[in-house]
């Protein structure tokens, strides 16, 4: 027999008999404007987020923070003049000098200031962490509550590789003592976009 | 053989680190209800989850099958091992079939269990592990001590003169921030050079094949995706229903560890990035064992949060490595039994049977129940010291029989007031650290007995 079936029949014969599954029925409090909260949370686990009109604004505030001549690069809307397009055409390693890296997420979520991005957001799947800065744009409209409104939104959409990304990439493993910024983003940008 | 009280004996000889030690967790385990109290419905999803788990632990074949079967669809390479040993041997297998010698890994607590690194390094495979905690603790040559702060039995100028012998940094150099960048530029090199990444799995979805991975660091994804094989290695418990369920146990997950709302990066893995290959190895090891022991099968809810290990007053003072396993805590007690009663036949004892494990845990598993539970079975089949039977036995006789019991009481009472040298000795062990108490000349008995004929 082998390990796979020797394993299945050993858990079947030891499992105990069918206990039905459980419903989630969470009713939870919306005490809180969604927006406001989702920009608390993010800014406690070491994101900065901001309501913004425009793409412009965006650019005018991006073009303040970072030194035009590093690599920034962008996936869906085009830059142009600011941002590289992602191109498929690259090495994904190559992706190791990029700056800025500029995402659109699905929507966010307020309880936890998590973004959804799934994989044709990213270009790359290894660009989100791979950048030294990452900046998410999400459609003001877009945040959910919790994580259970979170995947009601998610369903059984498609996808092949998708990510919750909740602030800047951090460890504390030496001494407890927060550091922003281990393997991946030193920083995360989030931009609210108002309807255009 | 190794047992937790000399181990814990060791830790203890430096008190003031002890303290610390102490101190940092029960901050941690203080972030961890601050976050939950932000969470009214939190009792709620307690239930729920431990609930889910009831449901998956009581069908899970047809969950696991479910999961291959949608894994294989997804393209996804899906490999099954009975033990550690032919774990270690898939993976060194896929890892030689593409002609490796070196790898990128992420955290996973299964693979401590199965002891691989030694194993890969034994077959000449590099390791390097990426998780800033366990690459430290790996430069030192020791295994983590926590399952999800690996290195907080550290303290920063010790990794400073760590990273100052294997990175070159300069001496003298703590600074958290220094030290991290300094991690991070060395990582970025295996990153950036490694064909090959592992991962652990923290959950793996039934209905779709597709397998999550929780990381603040995000070296799981550096690795993932960068590398041109990813193997994950799950342990057979990991399986979820449906996504939906990730709501529940995402929710508890980072809150109960570290008393973040979640982790940084939680990242779903359906299928492999064109061009990649993506393997998932399903681990048993002793698992299906542990479901049919019924006093026992709760463990397998374990989410691996480690809130139990921070909120234990034995943890915080003995350190993760007195528990001689792969994953300490009183959780880890509950599991290691099930691999070798002989070896880990202390660990149930290492508590208090204080109880805060269980009111922590997020999928209510009943922690200090089965450590009580585990006590009974191990001296049942004999796997404890001659001393503790014998005076179990001895304490069994006299607290079962009134005038033995009465007779004991005398003998003590005496020689605490005629020769305290027989009790205040080093060979009594409850004299450690405690002072034994002022004998009164009666028992309340004899002293009630006396009354109440006075009273007549």
């Amino acid at each position: 027999m082998s390990s796979r079936d020797k394993i299945l029949s050993a858990v079947k014969s030891n499992q105990p008999s069918r206990v039905p599954i459980a419903e989630i029925n969470i009713t939870v409090a919306d005490d809180e404007d969604l927006k406001s909260k989702y920009l608390r949370i993010l800014e406690s686990i070491g994101g900065k987020g901001q309501i913004v009109d425009s793409c412009d604004e965006i650019q005018k505030i991006l073009s303040a923070d970072f030194d035009p001549s590093s690599r920034k690069i962008a996936v869906g809307r085009s830059w142009p003049g600011f941002a590289e397009s992602f191109s498929a055409a690259i090495d994904p390693h190559q992706l190791e000098n990029v700056e800025v890296a500029i995402i659109e997420a699905h929507f966010a979520v307020a309880e936890n200031a998590a973004v959804w991005v799934t994989e044709d957001r990213m270009g790359f799947r290894a660009l989100p962490f791979i950048c030294q800065h990452l900046v998410v744009i999400i459609p003001e409209q877009h945040i959910v509550a919790t994580m259970h409104d979170a995947y009601q939104f998610i369903g059984h959409r498609e996808y092949n590789f998708a990510t919750f990304i909740a602030g800047p990439s951090k460890t504390a493993d030496i001494e407890q003592s927060l550091v922003l910024g281990a393997h991946g983003p030193i920083s995360m940008r989030a931009f609210l976009l108002r309807q255009e | 053989m190794v047992n937790h009280a000399d181990l814990s004996e060791k830790f203890n000889v430096d008190e003031p680190r002890v303290n610390w030690h102490d101190e940092t967790l029960w901050w941690v385990r203080q972030k961890r209800d601050r976050a939950a109290k932000q969470i009214p419905e939190w009792e709620e999803l307690r239930s729920v989850a431990s609930s889910i788990k009831d449901n998956v632990l009581s069908n899970l074949s047809e969950y696991l099958a479910e999961f291959e079967k949608n894994a294989k669809q997804n393209g996804v390479h899906v490999h099954w091992a009975a033990d550690a040993d032919e774990h270690n041997q898939i993976v060194l297998e896929i890892i030689q079939s593409h002609g490796i010698k070196s790898i990128v890994k992420s955290k996973s607590m299964l693979t401590e269990e199965c002891h691989l690194n030694p194993f890969l390094i034994k077959n000449n495979i590099e390791v390097v592990d990426t998780d800033l905690g366990e690459r430290i603790v790996q430069l030192a040559e020791e295994p983590p001590s926590h399952i999800v702060l690996p290195c907080i039995h550290w303290k920063k100028e010790e990794i400073g003169d760590l990273f100052h012998k294997h990175l070159g940094t300069p001496a003298g150099n703590a600074d958290p921030i220094f030290l991290t960048r300094a991690a991070r530029a060395h990582l970025r090199k295996y990153f950036l050079s490694a064909k090959l990444a592992m991962t652990g799995v923290n959950f793996a979805i039934a209905s779709t094949g597709e397998f999550v991975v929780c990381t603040n660091e995000g070296n799981a994804d550096m690795g993932a995706h960068l590398a041109d094989v990813h193997i994950a290695c799950m342990g057979l418990e990991k399986i979820i229903p449906e996504r939906k369920h990730l709501g529940v146990f995402l929710r508890l997950l980072a809150r109960s560890a570290t008393g973040q709302p979640i982790t940084s990066y939680s990242s779903h893995f359906r299928k492999p990035a064109e061009g990649q290959e993506m393997h998932i190895v399903i681990v048993d090891n002793g698992r299906s064992r542990q479901l049919g022991r019924l006093d026992f099968r709760n463990s397998l809810k374990c989410i691996r949060c480690a809130a139990c290990f921070n909120t234990c007053p034995v943890y915080r003072r003995s350190g993760g490595h007195s528990y001689h396993t792969a994953i300490a805590g009183p959780i880890g007690s509950i599991l290691a039994p099930n691999l070798d009663m002989r070896n880990y036949a202390d660990l149930p004892f290492a508590s208090t049977l204080c109880g805060s494990c269980s009111n922590v845990c997020p999928v209510k598993i009943d922690i200090h129940q089965q450590l009580y539970k585990w006590r009974q079975v191990l001296v049942e089949e004999g796997y404890v010291t001659k001393e503790k039977s014998v005076a179990m036995k001895t304490m069994s006789s006299v607290l079962s029989n009134p005038s033995k019991y009465r007779l004991a009481g005398r003998l003590g009472r005496w020689i605490l007031r005629n020769a305290p040298f027989l009790a205040k000795n080093r060979w009594n062990l409850w004299f450690k650290h405690r002072e034994m108490p002022e004998a009164p000349k009666n028992s309340f008995r004899e002293w009630y007995l006396e009354n109440k004929v006075n009273k007549k």
